[in-house]
């Protein structure tokens, strides 16, 4: 049973121990990223940060992509919205509030939103209406390829694509120079990496000297990647390695990159919160310009911006979690003034953010509530500690 | 978002084929597949759309992997998000 090798406990505590004497071996803390919606899931949800040596420090960084969005993209679906036009989008994106509201809150008022699970059927919902169907694309590369590839298949007139997707690896370079971070080596994605290829990682490892690598995002996969970076790190051996190889290759798949770049161009934008990332941005290549709905309407913003942020939304410190500089726990409206079902920032909308997932599992673990495991305790029977499940112990409300 | 669901090819048609997601059956787009994929073939879905097809030896890892996941509790989120995956595939067919 291969499925259940990933979460055998004595691999876990094999794994754990090599963590340890590995960060041990560098003699200094170390700070690693991920930026993974998914391995965050994985992370908190195992309590695996209680298996962290002390000096591992392991920050979920930009890799959600709702929470990524910026407000003025918001803004311009808000917009677009409100002047009549349908607007077409991936779930989690009507919850996330703009600077006068989210989707959800312009729907309230007579607006017209769809929520889509696939880009395909915002197209088809266009072919049955006579409406201008706007789809307000979120999502990074791996979904890219998605609208790039609708678009590439034709779309009816009334079609058109408010592109907010973004591209990752330029915001690691950008995350990787930030001073209040001092990232020493990445965890890169899985699945994205399934579309791309690892060896899109090889060009930031030769600029950077760090470290980059791939992992799947069950959490024993998660703690054999941590363990080849911090061996990576104190060997001072910056490289991409692969440790997904069931899902990834170098190349990736070519096919869904060739159509990505025939419909799309990196341009420089904001990341919510985080900074003005070059090329970080996919926009739709000049050619495809009467299906880009920057293009096809003049977006009128200047309306919702006379509205001034709310107090909660100037609290909410998205941005430096995203970077990797505060926690959710820094935040003084996590899990009182901000839960799931009343949002004020985007980190706590989606599955994928890190406020929704601490809130959910709790982040850090509360080792004076738990024995601590993987430290070796023979107490425990032969078997060894099992994974801890937060899961189990339901919502954790931290206040 | 970032988490593809696999499933198996029943049919194909040219751009599209028939898929069976855990017993639910969804027209998926073709498009974007690494390489050809027939009938009995296991492909990664993301958003409607093949991303890869799963080769022979790691589809029985890969499905123990999503049941292990899909036995877990209402409130585990990576659950949550295959569970609406596979919930927003049946919408469409």
């Amino acid at each position: 049973m291969a499925a259940l090798e990933f979460r055998d406990p004595i691999r876990a505590k094999a794994l754990a121990a090599a963590l340890a004497r590995a960060t041990g071996d560098v003699g200094r803390e170390v700070s690693l990223m991920h930026v993974c919606g998914s391995h965050e899931q994985a992370i908190a949800k195992f309590g695996l940060r209680s298996a962290f040596p002390r000096d591992l420090n392991v920050i979920m960084g930009p890799g959600c992509p709702v929470c990524i969005t910026d407000q003025p993209e918001i803004d311009e679906a808000v917009a677009l919205a409100r002047q009549g036009a349908r607007i077409a989008t991936y779930g989690d994106m009507v919850r996330v509030p703009g600077t006068a509201g989210s989707l959800a809150d312009a729907q309230a008022r007579g607006a017209r939103i769809d929520t889509v699970y696939s880009v395909a059927q915002a197209v088809d919902l266009a072919r049955e209406t006579p409406d201008d169907v706007v789809f307000f694309a979120t999502g990074f590369e791996t979904t890219a390829v998605a609208t790039a590839a609708v678009i590439l298949a034709g779309v009816p007139k009334n079609f058109s694509v408010l592109s907010a997707h973004k591209y990752i690896p330029p915001v690691m370079e950008i995350v990787a120079e930030m001073p209040g971070t001092r990232v020493e080596g990445f965890l890169a994605a899985g699945h994205a990496a399934t579309i791309t290829g690892w060896g899109i990682f090889e060009p930031f490892v030769a600029r950077h000297h760090l470290p980059v690598v791939v992992a799947g995002f069950e959490p024993l996969d998660i703690l054999a990647a941590l363990v080849k970076l911090v061996e990576l790190v104190r060997d001072r051996a910056p490289a991409v390695v692969n440790m997904f190889p069931r899902c990834v290759t170098r190349e990736g798949n070519r096919n869904a990159q060739r159509r990505l770049w025939q419909v799309f161009r990196p341009i420089g934008g904001r990341w919510r919160g985080i900074a003005h990332i070059p090329n970080g941005n996919l926009r739709l290549r000049d050619e495809w310009a009467a299906v880009d709905a920057r293009r096809r309407f003049t977006i009128d913003l200047a309306s919702l911006w006379q509205h001034a942020p709310s107090t909660l939304a100037r609290q909410c410190i998205c941005g430096n979690i995203m970077a990797g500089i505060a926690s959710p726990d820094d935040c003084p409206l996590f899990g009182g003034a901000c839960v799931p079902d009343a949002p004020v920032g985007a980190c706590m909308v989606s599955s994928e953010g890190t406020c929704r997932i601490w809130h959910q599992y709790g982040g850090v673990p509360d080792l004076t509530a738990v024995a601590r495991p993987f430290q070796g305790r023979d107490d425990r029977g032969a078997e060894g500690p099992a994974l801890r499940d937060n899961a189990s112990r339901g919502p954790v409300c931290p206040i | 978002m970032c988490l593809g669901v696999p499933g198996l090819v029943v049919e194909v048609d040219d751009l599209t084929a028939v898929v069976d997601f855990w017993g639910v059956r969804r027209r998926v787009r073709l498009d974007l597949v690494d390489e050809p994929v027939a009938a009995g073939d296991y492909v990664l879905n993301h958003v409607g759309f093949a991303i890869r097809r799963i080769p022979p030896e790691d589809v029985q890892t890969t499905l123990e992997l999503y049941e292990q996941l899909l036995k877990e509790a209402s409130g585990d989120l990576m659950a949550t998000d295959v569970r609406s995956e596979i919930e927003n595939l049946k919408s469409e067919f």
